[in-house]
């Protein structure tokens, strides 16, 4: 079971965060914390993986943004990182060629794509098609035009 | 790439003005965002975002803000709250906006509800009502929104409200909301298994699902709940292999490829259900072997997920039943991993290899120039996943260079690797590593044990041990002290206040001097001091001018510990005779009958204190913990506490925390029956010899010095090379074949030479090399009769483990007082008995029951006089061979369940030595075994009395019978079974007053609605009744339409419960100081109602 999804840039700024674990707030900093400086601190040609504490920690960097998510000890962690290809390949169809900035501006919608991939901290649903097809329906059954003019083509 | 984002955002208002009108609603975050990337300083940055909240908080309270706003604001607030600010009042709004929105707008009041409020949030209650609206509404995607919400931050005692409605969705015509609701029933299994316990068939229905993502979310159910209990599942082993089979043959969808693997997280999940059903168990093994083979077959390497698939296939092989060609195959692919170039692979194939050398140490061998080139290089994560791999390989010929290795990585200390240890110079030195790099990281336990190793040897055989450690400590301390850590300078002043003396040639001049010095530092903790004070008090006489000096300057120190313990130090080395009398030098004996106590007992006892009771009683009686706490150093014995009682007042009680122990290790080392000592140390005789066979002797010394050597960087690349090879042959040494040495990577069979703690089961392992060479053997003879203990099993075990012990007691009156008298008399005899044919048969009709147990039911009718009159289960069949055959009956105590076993001989011949084992995890088990010889066609019985402190669902317990058909022959004979809480509730009897009074100082409730029964006159009588049937509550009152009834969990935490009509359901409102005692009396109650 995933713990947390965390999203940063180069420059450790957060962009998204997913707690699938019920931590208060302060915890919640302080893993934000380390979780920046541990990632951001690995020199290339290291692999994805990290052990902090008694969790697994799988990251990936796409582009500027750092996608970094915390397992339990008998989870998959090549598995864990085809999850985070997935989120990004989804994001990808959303947004249409995303980019960091897709996702500063648009973070709710990130979070709401997110909702559909995990729930619980387990994968929810492993279909493309039918995951991108729940946002579109739950985006465009209830927009006006306007809103949906206003929103990046996909 | 953050350069593109600033030119980006530097383009933003250009962009902004060809979305003209377009992007009004989120212009504000725009805004906010842009000027926040404009800042250059935190400073600025904090002004801004106090400027956004302020503006924010005028119009949240704004009436005129439209709900349309309101979104728009709620976005902004989750911002400002992501980068770190407080947002809190805006919560409210995020719950308001969620209630009143529109689905758009409740999509980010949702949202922001996740995103800000915490499980256990106080706002979290105002949320309920908006998410049972939703989960009613026939708008689907409010459905979804509400499903979502409720799996993301309901905590545990708000499930019961939703919980009817989630359920309901499993049958909803839409997949996508089925999909949710499973996973949020998952959700409240991992926060509350006892709630969702009773839909468990509904999850069967979800396996079944036409739709592949419903199924694929129930697995994860299914394998949360197999690895809790994999027997009870063992029956689905079958749809699982064909649902991956259907997989791996592309029956699924093109939509669920992924790079065009087929549903490879349904595959990963199926193989992991898989091998937690097949370990150990043969049978279910064999209907997988297919299948994994083809999913071994399947999985061309062409992309990480196939590795992931590959990775957990393999760890499947090695869980299940071995079959010797899959294994050949998956080792294979172990091969592929470890050679990748690619190093996530690279990671993946060695934690593969970690978990394969456990069954099969010879496998690194293959890999063993990979596993060095993995232990050098130059990603930490990559490291320490190799060292992992070679700390399961560690034996007693590559200890030292593995845990050199391990030294290098400072990280992580190998206490437990050091048991290899080859002799003492190298395990002192290596303990002198470990303490000062380690340092303070390490375990309380690691300093104590090491000294308790050093001081429980025998005094000629060790001395030169700790002679050695003398030595070395004081060139330690000659040199640099200030950087080392605290636990290791407590260590040494240990030691040298304990055997400075054995060494001859040093001056204690010197070790005062330099002990002395430690004390002038600063960096030194008064806890040290302390440790370094009683060295000094240790070391003998004849250096009073230098021991007065000290007392008299630490005489002024602010501790009062430390003034105190140098007013010890001036008196003790002024008064030498005193001196002797405390400080012993020599052994003394010690009186373990402790007689010299005797006066004061009998003293003790004419005052009118009660009588000494053994241990076991006690525990009887009160259940008290009697497990050993862990072990520390005896420093917390005061010293004058054991010479005398009457011994001069200087040395006063609270000098013994600071650890004055001088004649201390010699009474533990004189006299003292030797707990430990015997199979863990050798004599030193033996250790002098040659600790390693001849073989690796030779390659041995050139190892460490090359080891030693590679430190340093080699600029020649075959020099280089020819170290690896060196290195590796060290390090892989004794994992080969042909060679006599043992294979194991496991801890605790190797040949001990420095053992930290034994345990009963392993004194019989001799030490050294016939242990060694013997080991082979005995690790087959193992694994036959592990698959000898699983393989009866499932044959013994009903799929629903529920029901092995249903629960139908008897008779259900509270023991009287006179009877309970007698049973307490009675357990303290000998459990055992053979009873005859003279036995009377009791009520032999009782059992009788519309399902007859297997086994003769009369059996109750051997039940020991005293236990007869107790309420008692059913008689079933445990177990069985052809010569003995194993029934048992739950008897209900009072204060405790008593498990009767009844072990009947079946042949005609005598059956000698039967002993019974019984373990249990969760319960204390009380009441001791048999052994006894079993006449031909009778009947023996024994009893257990268990306890449960801590309620839990379901309790399974194992034991094994062993017997002697013929002598020297020892069979053995496993049985298992469940028990449920329900058979350790009692009815407890209390006015309606004490209910009331009881009731207002509980303060762990939980209400939930329950069926109510009406098939008869009046519903809410019936339905306690059939509670109370079932469960032995004891009904306190019934008042119109409601009811009070009580029970605890055996004598121990009360639970009562208040039922009330209403409408067609019962209200249940349970309250008990124990925190889940309530949700599994609910949840068995729920159980009692349905099956009635």
């Amino acid at each position: 079971m995933m713990h947390f999804l965390l999203l940063f840039s180069r420059q450790g700024k957060l962009r998204l965060q997913k707690w699938f674990l019920p931590l208060p707030e302060r915890e919640r900093k302080k893993i934000v914390k380390d979780m920046t400086t541990m990632v951001l601190a690995r020199k290339p040609r290291t692999c994805n993986f990290l052990h902090w504490k008694d969790l697994k920690i799988v990251y990936k960097r796409y582009a500027s943004l750092y996608f970094c998510c915390a397992l339990e000890n008998q989870d998959n962690e090549l598995l864990a990182l085809e999850i985070l290809h997935r989120y990004v390949e989804l994001l990808d169809k959303y947004f249409g060629n995303v980019c960091e900035l897709d996702i500063i501006f648009n973070f709710e919608k990130a979070y709401f794509i997110l909702d559909e991939l995990l729930m619980g901290g387990e994968i929810q649903e492993t279909s493309k098609l039918s995951i991108v097809k729940s946002i579109e329906a739950s985006d465009m059954l209830q927009e006006t035009m306007e809103e949906y003019i206003s929103k990046p083509a996909f | 790439m953050s350069d593109v984002v600033e030119k980006t955002l530097t383009a933003l208002p250009g962009l902004f003005e060809s979305q003209t009108g377009a992007a009004k609603i989120t212009n504000r975050l725009r805004q906010l965002i842009k000027s926040i990337t404009e800042l250059t300083s935190k400073h600025e940055e904090e002004n801004l975002i106090k400027r956004e909240l302020s503006a924010i908080k005028e119009q949240v309270s704004s009436p005129n803000t439209t709900m349309k706003q309101m979104r728009e604001i709620m976005v902004r607030a989750m911002y400002c709250e992501m980068l770190g600010y407080d947002a809190s009042f805006t919560y409210i709004h995020a719950i308001k906006l969620a209630q009143q929105g529109g689905v758009l707008e409740k999509r980010v009041g949702y949202l922001a509800v996740s995103l800000f409020l915490n499980e256990g949030h106080e706002l979290l209650l105002l949320l309920v009502n908006t998410v049972l609206k939703d989960l009613q509404s026939t708008n689907l995607i409010e459905v979804c929104m509400a499903l979502t919400v409720v799996a993301q931050v309901f905590p545990k005692d708000m499930i019961p409200a939703v919980l009817p409605l989630v359920e309901d969705k499993l049958s909803h015509p839409k997949e996508i909301i089925r999909r949710k609701a499973v996973l949020a029933l998952y959700k409240f299994y991992l926060i509350a298994p006892n709630q969702v316990q009773h839909i468990h068939a509904k999850f069967c229905k979800a396996l079944s699902d036409k739709d592949p993502g419903v199924m694929a979310s129930s697995l994860h159910i299914y394998l949360q709940l197999i690895r809790e209990s994999p027997d009870s599942y063992k029956d689905l082993t079958g749809s699982f292999v064909t649902i991956l089979k259907q997989v791996l043959g592309g029956k699924l969808p093109v939509d669920f490829n992924y790079h065009s693997v087929p549903a490879p997280w349904l595959q990963i999940q199926l193989l992991r259900i898989l091998s937690l059903l097949g370990k150990e168990d043969q049978s279910t093994s064999e209907l997988m072997y297919e299948v994994l083979d083809e999913s071994l077959r399947r999985a061309e390497m062409n992309h990480n997920i196939t590795y992931a698939i590959l990775y957990e296939c393999v760890k499947a092989v090695y869980t299940i039943h071995p079959k010797a060609e899959l294994l050949e195959k998956a080792a294979r692919c172990i091969g592929n991993f470890v050679l990748s170039p690619k190093i996530n692979l690279k990671y993946l194939g060695l934690k593969a290899l970690t978990y394969v050398v456990q069954h099969d140490a010879k496998l690194a061998l293959q890999h063993q120039m990979t596993i060095i080139e993995c232990l050098d290089h130059s990603d930490f994560t990559i490291k320490r996943e190799t060292l992992e791999l070679l700390f399961r390989i560690t034996n007693a010929q590559n200890v030292t260079v593995i845990v050199e290795k391990m030294l290098d990585f400072l990280c992580y200390v190998p206490i437990k690797t050091l048991t290899f240890a080859p002799d003492n110079s190298w395990f002192i030195q290596t303990m002198n590593d470990v303490f000062s790099i380690g340092g303070d990281l390490l375990q309380q336990d690691d300093p104590n044990n090491f000294l308790r190793l050093l001081a429980e040897g025998k005094p000629e055989e060790d001395d030169q041990l700790r002679l050695y450690a003398v030595e070395s400590y004081l060139t330690v301390l000659k040199g640099h002290t200030s950087h080392l850590p605290q636990c290791f300078l407590q260590v040494m002043s240990w030691v040298l206040g304990e055997y400075a003396h054995l060494q001859e040639s040093v001056d204690r001049r010197e070790v005062i001097r330099l002990l002395t010095q430690l004390l002038d530092q600063r960096s030194v903790s008064s806890e040290t001091r302390v440790w370094i004070l009683s060295a000094l008090t240790k070391i003998p006489e004849g250096q009073t001018d230098l021991i007065l000096d000290l007392a008299e300057s630490l005489s002024s120190s602010q501790d009062t510990v430390l003034r105190q313990q140098a007013q010890e130090l001036r008196h003790l080395s002024q008064d030498s005779q005193l001196r002797e009398w405390v400080l012993v030098e020599n052994s003394c004996a010690v009186d373990s009958s402790l007689s010299f106590l005797d006066g004061f007992v009998s003293e003790a006892l004419a005052a009118g204190a009660a009588p000494y009771k053994p241990p076991h009683q006690r525990q009887e009686e009160l259940s008290l913990n009697l497990e050993p706490y862990s072990f520390s150093l005896p420093v917390s014995l005061s010293s004058c506490s054991i010479t005398d009682r009457q011994s001069p007042t200087l040395l006063s009680v609270s000098s013994g925390l600071s650890g004055n122990s001088a004649e201390l290790s010699t009474l533990i080392l004189e006299g003292v029956k030797r707990v430990w000592g015997k199979d863990g140390y050798l004599p030193q005789k033996e250790a002098t010899a040659p600790p390693v066979d001849e073989p690796s002797a030779a390659v041995q010394p050139a190892s460490q010095q090359e080891a030693a050597e590679r430190i340093e960087p080699r600029p020649e690349p075959s020099t280089q090379n020819q170290d690896k090879q060196q290195l590796a042959s060290s390090l892989f040494v004794g994992l080969g074949v042909g060679s006599s040495v043992s294979l194991l990577g496991k801890s605790e069979a190797p040949p001990p030479r420095f053992r930290k703690k034994p345990r009963p089961h392993e004194s019989s392992s001799s030490s050294g090399t016939s242990k060694r060479s013997s080991d082979s053997s005995s690790r087959s003879s193992r694994n036959t009769t592990d698959s000898f203990l699983y393989g009866s099993f499932p044959e013994e075990e009903p799929a629903t483990s529920i029901s092995t012990f249903d629960h139908t007691p008897k008779s259900t009156t509270a023991n009287g007082l006179s009877q309970n008298k007698d049973t307490k008399e009675d357990r303290h005899a000998n459990t055992s008995q053979i009873l005859g044919g003279d036995m009377v048969i009791v009520r032999p009709s009782t059992i009788q029951d519309k399902h007859p147990p297997s086994v003769s039911s009369d059996l109750t009718a051997l039940l020991p006089a005293d236990l007869k009159d107790l309420p008692h289960s059913d008689v079933i069949s445990l177990t069985s061979d052809p010569s003995l055959s194993l029934s048992s009956c739950r008897l209900f105590r009072d204060e405790a369940l008593l498990l009767v076993i009844f072990i009947s001989n079946c042949t005609e011949t005598v059956i000698k030595d039967v002993a019974v084992q019984l373990t249990c995890e969760e319960l204390k088990v009380c009441t001791g075994n048999v052994m006894d010889c079993l006449e031909a066609r009778s009947t023996s019985v024994c009893h257990y009395a268990l306890l449960m402190d801590d309620p839990h669902t379901n309790v399974s317990l194992t034991g094994t019978v062993s017997y002697q058909t013929q002598p020297g022959h020892t069979n053995t004979l496993p049985f298992s079974g469940t028990l449920s809480t329900a058979d350790f509730i009692r009815p407890l009897v209390v006015t309606t007053e004490e209910y009331g009074k009881l009731w207002l100082s509980l303060s762990h409730d939980v209400k939930q609605n329950l069926k109510l029964l009406t098939d008869a006159g009046d519903p809410l009588r019936t339905t306690l009744n059939a509670l109370k049937d079932a469960l032995q509550l004891h009904v306190v009152d019934i008042i119109g339409s409601e009811g009070i009834v009580a029970c605890r969990l055996l004598s121990g935490a009360p639970c009562l419960l208040h039922c009330r009509v209403n409408g067609a359901a019962l209200a249940m409102w349970l309250r008990s100081p124990h925190p889940a005692l309530p949700d599994f009396i609910l949840y068995h109650c729920q159980r009692a109602l349905a099956h009635h």
